[in-house]
């Protein structure tokens, strides 16, 4: 690039990777996947008082092609989860998930017929939250879980993250 | 005397509260005949007069009339209730079904007629048997029953006969059974919904 001979032999990272993930983790474009009340602290977590912003995450587009890391926020209903899927399909590489909330997590106290019981079931998720609804802190807790992870270079749910009281058997559940 | 936890006033306002509440309960006859009652027994007179064979049963609870009517005549009577110009029951508030799992007259459609004109309510039911439910539609009296009528349809299969579009409200169109009936899993049939591949 010509900074070589500037700034010195040596001196520019030889692990372009790194620099790349380091951009890629302080500009995450989220998807605001707000499905039901959950969506109401997303956009929370989105205004001035916990502000996104900090995270460089406030660019939420309406287009999945424009996103980085889908926020699945709500209830996931089995006649949506085609809906989702075919958002996050639409995601261009590489992208992340966000599982917001009990509900999108395991299916929360929705346990009947129309509810899918986890959104793990059809798609990768890199870090659930806990709380019916997390409140924004949470929400921020979980992208800069993510963004450690996009760092690391990981992505399409490998060693999902875990923000808040989620119980050993749980976790056991919504791993395997 | 018993010892008062508020403060008097306050003790003093909820005994003239509860002696009002009791004043109008017990003295004045409020569950026996109040104009919300007249209302009821004009209504049934009319409906008898003019649909006599056609009322099945009639019961009152709380002021709240309920007539049953055969699905036969279930149009003609909503369209009379609606039409009439002293009754004027104008608005369909509600149309619900309910499984009652008998094992005749299993199926049931509730209408929940509202009047503008002398702000009463009433209700109307209708049964029909488990093997082909049907019932006719009122999507003619009431335009706000196509709806109502696709819900109760998804919910427990009955089948709104001359529905101009009687297609599942909530479910996938694919989804072959009805979750609100009383023979229904909570947790639903495994594999008869399908999710994305991972």
């Amino acid at each position: 690039m010509g900074l070589e001979s500037w700034m010195g032999d040596g001196y520019i990272a030889t692990k372009l990777e790194d620099v790349i993930n380091w951009c890629r983790k302080n500009s995450l474009y989220p998807m605001p996947m707000g499905i039901s009340c959950c969506a109401i602290e997303m956009m929370a977590a989105a205004g001035p008082r916990f502000d996104i912003a900090r995270f460089g995450s406030e660019v939420m587009r309406f287009t999945p092609r424009q996103c980085d890391v889908m926020i699945v926020a709500g209830t996931t209903t089995f006649k949506m989860a085609k809906v989702v899927r075919k958002i996050y399909d639409q995601m261009p590489e590489p992208k992340w998930v966000i599982a917001m909330g009990a509900c999108t997590s395991s299916g929360g106290m929705y346990r009947t017929y129309s509810v899918v019981q986890g959104i793990d079931q059809f798609l990768p998720v890199d870090v659930y939250v806990a709380g019916c609804p997390p409140r924004p802190d949470n929400l921020l807790n979980a992208l800069m879980l993510l963004q450690q992870k996009v760092q690391r270079g990981e992505c399409k749910g490998t060693a999902p993250a875990y923000v808040g009281d989620f119980r050993r058997s749980h976790q056991a559940k919504t791993v395997g | 005397m018993s010892p008062s936890r508020g403060g008097g006033a306050y003790e003093e306002i909820r005994e003239a509260e509860l002696q009002q509440l009791r004043r109008h309960i017990y003295e004045e006859g409020w569950s026996n005949s109040s104009p919300m009652q007249a209302i009821n027994e004009k209504v049934l007179g009319m409906l008898k007069s003019k649909y006599g064979d056609a009322i099945l049963g009639a019961n009152e609870f709380r002021g709240e009339l309920t007539i049953v009517v055969p699905k036969e005549r279930i149009v003609e009577v909503c369209r009379f209730m609606k039409e009439d110009g002293e009754l004027a029951f104008d608005l369909l508030a509600d149309l619900c079904g309910i499984d009652m799992y008998t094992p005749e007259n299993r199926f049931g459609v509730i209408y929940n007629l509202y009047s503008l004109k002398t702000k009463h309510r009433i209700r109307l039911k209708t049964f029909t048997e488990e093997e082909n439910p049907k019932v006719p539609t009122v999507t003619g009296v009431w335009g706000t029953a196509n709806w109502h009528e696709r819900e109760t349809y998804d919910m427990f299969g009955i089948i709104f006969e001359g529905h101009p579009d009687l297609r599942r409200m909530y479910m996938p169109d694919e989804f072959e059974y009805h979750p609100l009936r009383k023979d229904f899993p909570l947790m639903g049939i495994p594999g008869s919904l399908d999710l994305p591949k991972k």
